[in-house]
């Protein structure tokens, strides 16, 4: 970063909405994987931005469970997170779209998909569009701040980056591709505080009506290569199988996208 | 001339003395409270000092005997040196005696002096360079200004008119002598071992280590537990301050004679740890300064003069230097040689571990994949990240009594996280066989066993090792048994000596030891060794943390395998690199510590060791083009074992058969 672009920069208000998370292996309650990369994220920019705010928001219950898992959050280095108390089975888009346009942080920031719950990965979209915010999925970095114009790095598949210049307040959203959560440490996650708020919860209707059971493993599809030499066999075994038969639908109306998108589903079976 | 002078010297001497001791403990005592029974250690301190501390110095014959005159000559010639010459009681007997001190004073630090000759690499020079022309100034002093006293000389030569000068430079090197041996007792100079290294013994924070008349010498390698209750409580130890107040004294004793180097595994592998120099370390941080002055051995790779500290500023500084860095506390593979070896009986490995605690519970830095590892632990109790559910995975053939179908056995077989790991299953497998044949009555808690906490206790997690310990010690006590058995001295060790703070209290053993008493008790009948020549290789946590040297020899024995013996054997074994969390957070150093083990091997020239210890077997067989084999005790019985002749009176001919019988009964 050149020193000139350095002094433009101001800290910002940033909001981290941190969700309990699930080990896959036991099902443990955790800090989930990618709001924890979020919340790294929020950190790092802080550290190198002065001035800058953060604030760590869940909503949800508050038992000793979740307690725990939040713990791993705070563990990370904050001293407090804003819970927005709500029982089990309410919808959290509502709640956070509320307090996020009463507190108007200029960046939100957000894991892309639970690990419990739904986790259909559609509460960042659900909040942009609540809220008229800008959305940017699969955040690698945060690179400037200047004017209240933010600089990102968004990963793209295959270790592409594309750099975007966004407007604030926008929402942001992590996968994998973001930054490696620091280690939680036990004394200030012990030491931190819960500021509780109590909320108007909306129960969400939609998913009581559901049926969820755990899911089953799926059958993988064979991958049959045919590899006469060793560089053929890595470059099989590196490289994402090369779409074959696919198109790339530009300028085409969102009907005619579902269209597609609907008969590439029948086509591979998913839908019957 | 002399007589007006000599009070005056030893007293004004003695004064300051007094003056830099106060100051000495006023630097103690910056640190925390600790309990300790001041009187009875004090009482106690003669024996401690005499047979408890001289076990240790005796190691080094020449160096104990060199001790004994120069320490025993100067103890007794100060003592008399005060009543003939500070209050001038001129008693010939006295006098004589005073001779006689001084004169041995004199012997052994000639024999210093000698040592000082091209001194080993691991003994501090510096100060300590003069220490020995001291001595002698001291004794030689004491012994000519005494002469006159007994009428060895007629008093005239000294108080004679012209001899004035004599008279003087003879005040002057007594004044040198009481110099280095009051003052700088005190004030810092080398002599402050003595000072501090006493009262170190009287108040030691694990006064179990030390015997009583009744017996004992215990060995006290449990890490203290950290009290997680109260919130107000400190996590480890952040700067010196923090350290218990016996702790810093214990860092003040050290004679910088350089036996921890010598044994230190980090040290010798080039990894940036000298646990000479950490003490030294301590020592400034508790007097607040720099490490420039230090004439010792540097932490390999990292060249004196550049770290400081203060008694209330941090050790590891978040960024940039401070006192010690932190891949200093995390080369450390908690081997306990440096312990074992120290002459002054300080505790590194506490001091490491405290530093740790901080790293860990309050600074979330554990280095390379400690974070990981400590994750894994939480969410799927064992540090591989493996289902817990598969536990037991390895032993799907073996049908393996559970203890929560049979709530009451004689043995709780205790598997250890070795049981996800491919080459520890064969040496559990090893273990299930011998315990078949010999008809053990054992069971195992499956799925219901979790990680014993050892990885991330020495890791610095002191809260998931007692959160793993706690829920350890629910699951063991809905079940009866006598014994555990494991083949893991890890987790024998943390079972046996740490689950006791916590609440938990179990007769435990190493499957060595278990299997040794089965053969006495003629359980087991072995056909005789066939291979080739073998040695072993002593566990840290078995040996120098649990004392057992003999079980597995005896084992070996029995196969009838003739051990031979490496150069570093028993309690001075060289770790095998693998303890402590060290392969986890994985300090870069010159060569690698089981790369040196092995080495050892060869050059004792056996084809196969045996070892008794998982973290041993994968550290040692991780080594590239080793010239022996690595076996599993439990592996070279099962190998070795034969049906039991059903003839009972055959089966108990090393016993007689009546105790056999009673063994059985109790199954």
């Amino acid at each position: 970063m050149r020193p000139d672009l350095q002094q433009k920069q101001q800290g910002i208000d940033v909001a981290v909405l941190v969700s309990i998370g699930r080990h896959p292996t036991t099902g443990r309650a955790r800090r989930a994987e990618q709001d924890a990369r979020g919340l790294e994220l929020a950190l790092s920019m802080g550290a190198e931005l002065p001035g800058t705010q953060i604030s760590v928001l869940h909503a949800g219950s508050q038992d000793a469970d979740s307690e725990a898992a939040l713990r791993g959050y705070l563990g990370m280095g904050l001293e407090s997170m804003t819970l927005l108390e709500q029982p089990e089975g309410s919808d959290a888009i509502s709640t956070l779209a509320d307090h996020l346009a009463a507190t108007s942080p200029q960046l939100v920031i957000t894991g892309a998909r639970a690990e419990r719950g739904e986790g259909s990965g559609l509460l960042p979209y659900a909040l942009a569009e609540q809220l008229g915010w800008p959305l940017v999925n699969g955040l690698a970095a945060v690179e400037t701040v200047e004017n209240g114009v933010v600089t990102l790095l968004q990963a793209l598949p295959r270790g592409q980056r594309r750099r975007l210049k966004v407007r604030l307040p926008a929402i942001i959203s992590v996968d994998e591709a973001g930054p490696v959560a620091r280690q939680s440490a036990f004394g200030p996650a012990r030491r931190a505080t819960f500021e509780v708020t109590a909320t108007t919860p909306v129960a969400d209707t939609e998913l009581a009506q559901w049926h969820v059971a755990p899911a089953r493993k799926r059958p993988k599809r064979l991958k049959i290569v045919k590899a006469a030499s060793a560089r053929d066999r890595f470059k099989a075994a590196a490289s994402k199988a090369e779409g074959k038969g696919g198109q790339i639908l530009t300028d085409v109306t969102p009907e005619q996208g579902a269209e597609a998108i609907y008969k590439l589903l029948k086509e591979e079976d998913v839908l019957r | 001339m002399l007589e007006t002078l000599l009070p005056i010297l030893i007293f004004t001497a003695l004064a300051l003395a007094v003056i830099g001791a106060v100051r000495r403990i006023r630097l103690w005592r910056q640190g925390r409270p600790s309990r300790v029974n001041l009187l009875k250690g004090l009482v106690a301190l003669p024996r401690r000092y005499l047979v408890d501390l001289h076990h240790v110095v005796g190691r080094d014959k020449m160096i104990s005997n060199t001790h004994v005159a120069t320490a025993g000559g100067f103890v007794a010639a100060a003592a008399l040196m005060i009543l003939v010459h500070g209050l001038g009681i001129a008693n010939p007997l006295l006098g004589g005696l005073l001779l006689l001190a001084s004169a041995s004073m004199f012997v052994g630090s000639l024999f210093v002096a000698r040592r000082r000759i091209n001194p080993p690499a691991r003994l501090s020079k510096g100060p300590w360079m003069r220490l020995p022309k001291s001595l002698m100034a001291f004794s030689i002093g004491v012994f000519l200004i005494t002469l006159p006293t007994v009428g060895l000389l007629p008093d005239g030569l000294i108080e004679g008119s012209g001899s004035w000068l004599l008279a003087l430079v003879l005040a002057g090197v007594v004044a040198w002598g009481l110099g280095e041996m009051f003052f700088g007792m005190t004030w810092g100079g080398p002599m402050k071992h003595a000072f501090a290294g006493a009262l170190h013994l009287a108040f030691h924070r694990r006064a179990e280590r030390f015997s009583t008349k009744k017996g004992g010498a215990g060995r006290s390698t449990g890490l203290k537990a950290l009290n997680l209750e109260d919130e107000a409580a400190p996590l480890g130890v952040e700067k010196p301050a923090d350290f218990t107040w016996n702790q810093l004294l214990g860092f003040d004793a050290c004679v910088q004679c350089g036996r921890c180097e010598a044994v230190c595994p980090a040290f010798a592998a080039g990894q940036p740890l000298n646990p000479k120099k950490l003490i030294q370390d301590m020592v400034v941080g508790m007097a607040g300064g720099s490490d420039a002055a230090y004439a010792g051995s540097p932490y390999p790779g990292k060249p004196i003069g550049e770290h400081a500290g203060t008694p209330h500023g941090p050790i590891v500084a978040l960024e940039g230097k401070a006192l010690v860095d932190a891949d200093t506390l995390w080369s450390c593979t908690t081997c306990r040689a440096c312990v074992e070896e120290c002459p002054m009986m300080i505790e590194h490995v506490d001091a490491i571990v405290d530093m740790r605690r901080y790293l860990t519970l309050e600074r979330g830095k554990t280095p390379n994949k400690g974070a990981e590892v400590l994750d894994n632990l939480i969410a799927t109790d064992n540090p591989g990240g493996f289902d817990p559910g598969s536990r037991l995975n390895w032993a799907a053939d073996l049908n393996l009594p559970l203890m929560s179908d049979l709530k009451q056995v004689d043995v709780l077989l205790w598997l250890g996280d070795g049981a996800f790991d491919m080459r520890n299953q064969r040496t559990l497998r090893a273990l299930v066989k011998v315990l078949r044949a010999a008809e053990v009555d054992f069971a195992v808690l499956g799925t219901e066993e979790r990680d014993s906490g050892d990885v991330a206790r020495r890791l610095g997690d002191e809260a998931t090792f007692q959160a793993l310990a706690k829920r350890n010690i629910a699951t063991l006590s809905k079940y009866r048994f006598l014994q555990i058995v494991t083949c893991d001295p890890h987790s024998f060790h943390v079972l046996g000596n740490e689950y006791g703070e916590l609440g938990g209290h179990y007769d435990v053993r190493h499957h060595s030891t278990f299997i040794a008493e089965l053969y006495d008790a003629g359980r087991l009948t072995f056909s005789p060794w066939k291979g080739g020549s073998v040695t072993y290789h002593d566990p840290c946590y078995l040996g120098r943390y649990n004392g057992e040297f003999e079980a597995p020899r005896n084992v070996l024995k029995a196969l009838g395998i003739e051990v031979k013996e490496m150069e570093r054997s028993g309690f001075r074994s060289r770790c095998c690199g693998g303890g402590g969390g060290a392969p986890i957070t994985d300090i870069p150093g010159e060569r690698r510590i089981p790369d040196m083990r092995m080495n050892d091997v060869k050059e004792s020239g056996a084809e196969l060791v045996a070892v008794g210890c998982p973290q041993c077997t994968a550290m040692l067989e991780g080594v590239v083009d080793a010239s022996a084999e690595v076996r599993d005790i439990a592996e070279l019985v099962a190998d070795a074992l034969v049906e039991r002749p059903t003839d009972e009176a055959s089966g108990g001919s090393r016993r007689p058969a009546a105790t056999t019988t009673a063994e059985e009964v109790i199954v």
